[in-house]
């Protein structure tokens, strides 16, 4: 039988912003497929000009609600690279845990309350609290505690206070530390009552081969700064951004799109675990290995996956993080500098990848140039391709209007789009 | 669901959000500890972030984004239509927010230096909600404080009589015991800013860039004086009443 049928789906719900999916099939063929990107600009890069670099942050940090805290430290280390700033390793290591607080939370999120309702079959996270109470519960305690790390860490989980210009005004006490490391031992099992539920779910089955961008240096699993790496085999100098962002506009969306080597690629937690996965944690490891998650893999759908690996990862390391802060004085948190001209990238991975911060100082340390280029950014160009493959893949399969519309509704939020973000 | 012994009706909520990083309304996700008793006063109707349903027979909209293109203004004032109360939720709404920075940039010059010679809408200034709509209650803050939110949900919920408070940060960051910024030689908005937010930023030892806005009766020419005597920059503190855009009236006055 051949079928025509048109999906518009306007203001995709249960992510970040404004993005509607518009398919159009006639006698049984895909005849388009676009992710059309509707949200309204905000012109940060214009906002920055002609501010103080020391402000800047918090600015910046205010283009995602979900992970300002990254935004915060790409604009730190853009701006530290450039006016020449070295912070002290303790004002280092008091990041990484925020930036671990951030992803936890963020992941959490996209999984228990975003993704999850998906593969339930139900509107929203609200019906599983009754179908599903542990899972719920679990999600909320691990989200619980991604918020109560960056809180300790930044002053607060969204719009980080403390994470400023040569390190962090102010330390967590070794008493809120130690009350944290207790809740990590307390909540681990969560994690693995995740691992199970996630198990039950049928994750769709779907190739498109991409090329996975990330940060790499080779040491440890990336957060903050390091090369840019793709799964092609390109690798870049952080200032070298440009090279792997080719930034360009497309007429149906206010957002960018960008490539590398192929006509698109993509940024994200399956992004970091394609290119860096013997640097995971081995409790995330044994967690990929539950799943059969093995690197390069090319499932979009896996990046949920790769999500709840991160977050064995992110515990298992946020424990080790607390016990060197436990063994440290805290005083020696924030260097002091003068302004000065410069330039410099600030590469930092988000919970949703990649993100770079460019920035431009004069000598009165004013920003004059600012550049900010988004995982969503990045990954809005795969999405649109996915979409098309994906289409015409279930239409080959002879699955109807709903199941099509269902599945792509499912492919754009495993990605977990900041739609809000990328149109910056 | 039942308070002090009195049967209350769920509250039909939808949460809308304009141009802004949702950072409010997440906080509705976070304090996850009462969640689950939060939820249970809320019949969410709308509310697009985190629920696949659409039902438009709200009664309180919450509202979160400052506008800044005309489309807005027509999906804003459907909204206001519908509801019988309306939220301004967080600084974007009742102030415009951190977007205001794009006000003094001409909009063809934002255009081109983010999208070159793409055809783009948006406004010349980035507005507040009560630009185009009546507002029943603000909440302000970016992000909004939970606290706070689950307060003044309570209140609606109870019909008890909602206030913010009407003193400045300054007397939340003496609770707190902090040295004030003052003496360490910053420029802190603490003392013309309304509290409400725990002094959340001093007690991290940054400056209070006055999120909330105004307080009550602010007396601004001695703040004025206080940034004089302490021998600061003013340019300093202009940047920093022009961050938020709730000092917008007090900016070009002369202290
Ligand atoms: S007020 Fe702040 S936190 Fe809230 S939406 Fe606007 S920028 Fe985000
Ligand atoms: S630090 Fe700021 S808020 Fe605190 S007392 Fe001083 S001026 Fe007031
Ligand atoms: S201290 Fe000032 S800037 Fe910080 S949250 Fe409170 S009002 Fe907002």
């Amino acid at each position: 039988m051949k079928v025509d049928f048109n999906i518009d789906i306007h203001h995709l719900p249960r992510v970040e912003g404004h993005g509607d999916i518009r398919i159009s099939v006639r006698d049984g063929k895909l005849v388009d497929a676009k992710w059309a990107v509707v949200e309204t600009p905000r012109f940060f890069e214009v906002m920055v000009k002609g501010l103080s670099a020391e402000r800047v942050p918090f600015l910046t940090s205010r283009i995602c609600g979900i992970c300002s805290i990254s935004h915060s430290l790409a604009s730190i280390r853009s701006l530290e690279r450039a006016m020449q700033i070295t912070p002290p390793e303790t004002a280092r290591i008091i990041r990484l845990l925020a930036m671990h607080g951030e992803t936890l939370q963020s992941h959490a999120l996209h999984l228990f309350f975003l993704a999850a309702p998906d593969f339930a079959g139900t509107p929203s996270a609200v019906p599983l609290l009754q179908s599903h109470p542990e899972v719920v519960e679990a999600g909320l305690m691990l989200k619980e505690l991604g918020n109560e790390l960056s809180i300790a860490t930044t002053g607060r989980a969204t719009h980080p206070v403390s994470l400023v210009l040569g390190g962090v005004s102010k330390a967590p006490s070794k008493q809120r530390l130690a009350e944290i490391k207790q809740m990590i031992v307390d909540r681990k099992p969560m994690l693995d009552k995740a691992t199970e539920f996630f198990k039950t779910l049928t994750i769709p089955d779907f190739v498109r081969e991409t090329e996975f961008i990330s940060l790499f240096d080779g040491e440890s699993y990336p957060y903050i700064g390091g090369d840019l790496v793709t799964t092609d085999g390109v690798r870049r100098d952080e200032n070298d951004y440009l090279a792997m962002t080719n930034e360009y506009t497309v007429e149906f969306a206010t957002t960018k799109f960008t490539k590398v080597s192929r006509e698109s690629s993509a940024a994200g937690a399956l992004a970091r675990f394609n290119n860096n996965y013997d640097l995971l944690h081995p409790q995330a490891k044994a967690a990929a290995e539950a799943f059969g998650l093995k690197p390069v893999c090319h499932n979009p759908f896996m990046n949920n996956v790769a999500q709840l690996v991160e977050c064995h990862h992110l515990v298992a390391d946020a424990e080790e993080i607390i016990d060197c802060l436990l063994d440290d004085d805290l005083r020696d948190i924030k260097a002091d500098y003068k302004p000065r001209a410069g330039a410099a990238t600030g590469a930092v991975e988000a919970p949703r990848g990649v993100l770079y911060h460019y920035m431009e100082t004069d000598e009165n340390g004013k920003v004059v140039k600012g550049d900010c280029i988004i995982p969503t950014t990045q990954n809005n160009a795969n999405i649109h391709y996915d979409l098309h493959a994906l289409a015409e893949q279930a239409l080959a399969q002879g699955k109807g209007e709903k199941e099509v519309e269902k599945l792509c509704e499912m492919l754009v939020r495993s990605y977990d789009p900041c739609i809000s973000c990328s149109v910056h | 669901m039942n308070h002090l012994g009195f049967d209350i009706e769920k509250l039909k909520i939808g949460s809308f959000d304009f141009t802004c990083c949702e950072g409010c309304q997440l906080q509705l996700a976070n304090k996850e500890s009462t969640l689950p008793e939060f939820l249970a006063l809320l019949d969410i109707r709308n509310f697009r972030e985190i629920s696949s349903e659409r039902l438009d027979d709200y009664d309180i909209a919450l509202v979160e984004g400052s506008i800044t293109r005309q489309d807005e203004v027509e999906r804003l004032k459907a909204i206001r239509a519908q509801a019988k109360v309306l939220v301004a939720y967080g600084t974007c709404a009742c102030f415009g927010g951190m977007n205001a920075q794009k006000n003094k940039f001409d909009k063809e010059e934002c255009i081109r230096t983010v999208y070159g010679d793409k055809e783009i809408d948006t406004m010349q200034e980035s507005h507040k909600i009560s630009d185009f709509v009546k507002v029943d209650y603000s909440i302000p803050g970016c992000p909004v404080n939970k606290e706070e939110v689950e307060r003044i949900v309570v209140s609606i919920a109870t019909r008890s009589p909602i206030s913010l408070p009407k003193y400045p940060v300054c007397v939340e960051c003496k609770q707190r015991l902090n040295t004030c910024l003052f003496d360490l030689g910053e420029v802190c908005l603490g003392p013309i800013s309304r509290a409400g937010c725990d002094a959340v930023c001093p007690s991290g030892k940054t400056v209070c860039l006055g999120c909330r806005g105004p307080a009550d009766d602010i007396n601004y020419d001695s703040f004025v004086q206080l940034v004089r005597e302490h021998g600061l920059s003013e340019d300093e503190m202009k940047e920093k009443l022009a961050f938020y855009n709730g000092f917008a009236e007090y900016l070009n006055h002369e202290g």
